[in-house]
């Protein structure tokens, strides 16, 4: 046990996107029944064989950490928050399809995250507005998962998809999109985690 | 001639009051969430406008602003409007959001939303019953009777608020001079919630690992077959799944632990950030503006018999603004306490509502305070209500919310030391 490294993977998004129920399927393999309001943070952990089948395989523990709240929160809960921000090794931004403004939130929820990060580079805070450079020069991998696409009527999946592809574009990140209920469970492959 | 520029100025700030109850919509209540149906931005901002409006009626009577007709025209008019978006409009798209979130009415959503706001109508009739409220001259089908309910409403509502109010300031101003939160506090508490948070990621690890190896060992159980397979599953109980629930038990407590601290550790952030905001200058001010509201309602106790026109109006001024700051400040904290993207549109109605009630029984209960030449123009257009009933109405329902709003706030007063001191 000891020789397995932590991951440290931040979940962000509005209150009422699915990430509770994403992390759950995520780490228990099964679709949450009563999701809940998030108070704080949950964690949750996925056993992950990284390479599997070479010989270089590892097997990783992935912690996935699901900050509650949203972005219009009192100050005093940023401030609480942010003690869940340190030493992140990646960040699953979670956005409902259904919802425009919890993508743009979006931009807001890692802007938070990562200032805490407190980067080489100096990511100064603004008040929200979106800077296309911190992204680029950003050493922490970002996955945008939308959720709730089966819920879009069939003549606007086109224009969201669209959308979407924009935003994750910007954000310099991957994109995966999921039904509600995520019956079509998709093996994740954290890509974007090399660790040699 | 004379009809029309007295028009425009009433327009004029009416379409501002619009204006401002639109961005305050937009920036404040619902800078977070998307807004679909426009409908209830615009009863938000009609609703706001006709009742500031009515203030603005006020203030040009007292400074005998345009012609008395002109005035009484508006303020008839004013009234039925708002008497109308109050009882028929915002009832009833309340009643329509309401049935739209509940999948099985879907169907026939007008239909129902109809039900509702027939029942809302019964119960709003059945007020006035228990009130003596409306002298028996007047009609059934009189305004009298509708501004009566709404003024019940509306001033059961403002005194619930100012009686809470009324105790809440002076307690919060002294209680964090009290309390006295360091920096090193806040640092201890977030070390323990991290260390927690630390711990049931140890144990889900446990549990993690430990359930893959059940899951490997019970493929290769479920290969051996033959006697010697049943035996060893029967002889041989895997150990790890008693194990596997008490490791799960401890987590669960582990995380409503972590959950208290977060809240802990919120609570005492709040507390450290309005220590500093009352120590500033705006801090201080706002307190003062704060308190004058209960000192107004000492003074009016006392009865004072001199009151000047410049004095009245400064005052009816500063209450009216210190009342709607008040309530748009709170009904902005309830409102991001409560509502998710479901609900948000059904609370903004009703939030709607109960600003307009507020505003109408505002106007009502300020009658007192107005001397004698300007009630008369409150009196003509409200028609003969039994105004004494309603403030003896405020009196007592103030008294009773700041009797227990003191009883709340100590019995919570007196579990919060007790936390800390297990810190």
């Amino acid at each position: 046990m000891a020789s397995l490294d932590r991951i440290k993977v931040l979940v962000l998004g509005d209150s009422g996107v699915g990430k509770s129920s994403l992390v759950h399927l995520l780490c228990q393999n099964q679709v949450l029944g009563n999701p809940s309001w998030t108070v704080g943070c949950s964690v949750d952990v996925r056993v992950h064989d990284y390479k599997e089948g070479t010989p270089e395989e590892k097997t990783f523990y992935i912690e996935l950490w699901d900050v509650g709240g949203s972005v219009g929160s009192a100050s005093s809960v940023k401030s609480t928050r942010a003690v869940f921000y340190s030493s992140v090794n990646g960040i699953i931004l979670v956005h409902d399809l259904t919802n425009k403004k919890s993508s743009q939130n979006l931009y807001r929820w890692s802007l938070e995250a990562l200032n805490k990060d407190s980067s080489p580079t100096g990511v100064i805070v603004t008040n929200g507005d979106y800077d296309r450079e911190k992204f680029a020069e950003n050493p922490v991998p970002l996955l945008m998962i939308g959720t709730k696409f089966d819920q879009i009527p069939e003549n606007k999946r086109n224009d969201v998809l669209t959308r979407t592809a924009f935003l994750s574009e910007d954000f310099n990140a991957e994109e995966i999109n999921l039904m509600t209920g995520f019956t079509d469970r998709k093996r994740f492959n954290f890509k974007n985690l090399h660790y040699d | 001639e004379e009809c029309l520029s007295p028009t425009c100025s009433f327009c004029t700030p009416q379409v501002l009051f619009f204006g401002f109850g639109w961005l305050f919509f937009m920036r404040q209540l619902f800078k977070d969430y998307e807004v679909r149906h426009y409908i209830v931005q615009v009863v938000f901002s009609v609703t706001f406008a006709f009742s500031c409006t009515m203030f603005e009626l006020i203030i040009f009577e007292i400074l005998g602003a345009l012609s008395s007709t002109s005035r009484y025209f508006h303020w008839k008019l004013n009234l039925y409007v708002i008497l109308l978006v109050l009882i028929f409009v915002v009832p009833f798209y309340i009643g329509y959001f309401v049935v739209s979130n509940i999948r099985l009415l879907q169907r026939q959503k007008l239909l129902f939303a109809c039900v509702v706001w027939f029942t809302f109508m019964y119960f709003f009739w059945k007020l006035g019953d228990p009130f003596p409220i409306l002298s028996p001259k007047h009609g059934i089908l009189s305004i009298e009777q509708l501004i009566s309910r709404v003024g019940v409403i509306g001033v059961t509502l403002m005194a619930l608020l100012s009686g809470f109010g009324a105790v809440n300031c002076p307690y919060t101003y002294m209680s964090y001079f009290l309390r006295n939160v360091t920096d090193s506090d806040i640092l201890a508490l977030e070390r323990r919630l991290l260390q927690t948070m630390d711990m049931i990621v140890s144990k889900k690890k446990r549990i993690a690992m430990t359930r893959r190896q059940m899951y490997q060992r019970g493929e290769d159980q479920s290969k051996q077959t033959g006697i010697w397979g049943m035996i060893r599953s029967v002889t041989s109980p895997p150990p790890n799944s008693e194990n596997l629930s008490l490791i799960q038990q401890e987590v669960d407590a582990l995380e409503e632990l972590s959950r208290q601290l977060f809240l802990e550790t919120v609570d005492l952030q709040a507390t450290k950030e309005r220590i500093e905001y009352s120590k500033t200058f705006q801090g201080k001010y706002f307190n003062v503006l704060g308190y004058f509201f209960s000192i107004y309602c000492v003074w009016k106790i006392f009865m004072v018999k001199f009151w000047s026109q410049h004095i009245s109006f400064i005052l009816v001024g500063i209450i009216i603004v210190t009342s709607i700051r008040g309530l748009l400040i709170t009904l902005t904290k309830f409102f991001y306490a409560i509502s998710s993207s479901k609900s948000s549109n059904v609370i903004v109605l009703v939030l709607a509502q109960i600003m307009g009630m507020y505003f109408v029984s505002s106007v009502l209960l300020m009658r007192m305070s107005m001397p004698l030449e300007y009630r008369t123009i409150v009196t003509e257009v409200l028609g003969e209500l039994q105004f004494n009933f309603y403030h003896r109405w405020f009196d007592v329902i103030f008294l009773v919310s700041a009797l227990s709003s003191i009883l709340f706030l100590y019995l919570a007063h007196k579990q919060a030391p007790e936390k800390h001191m297990t810190m």
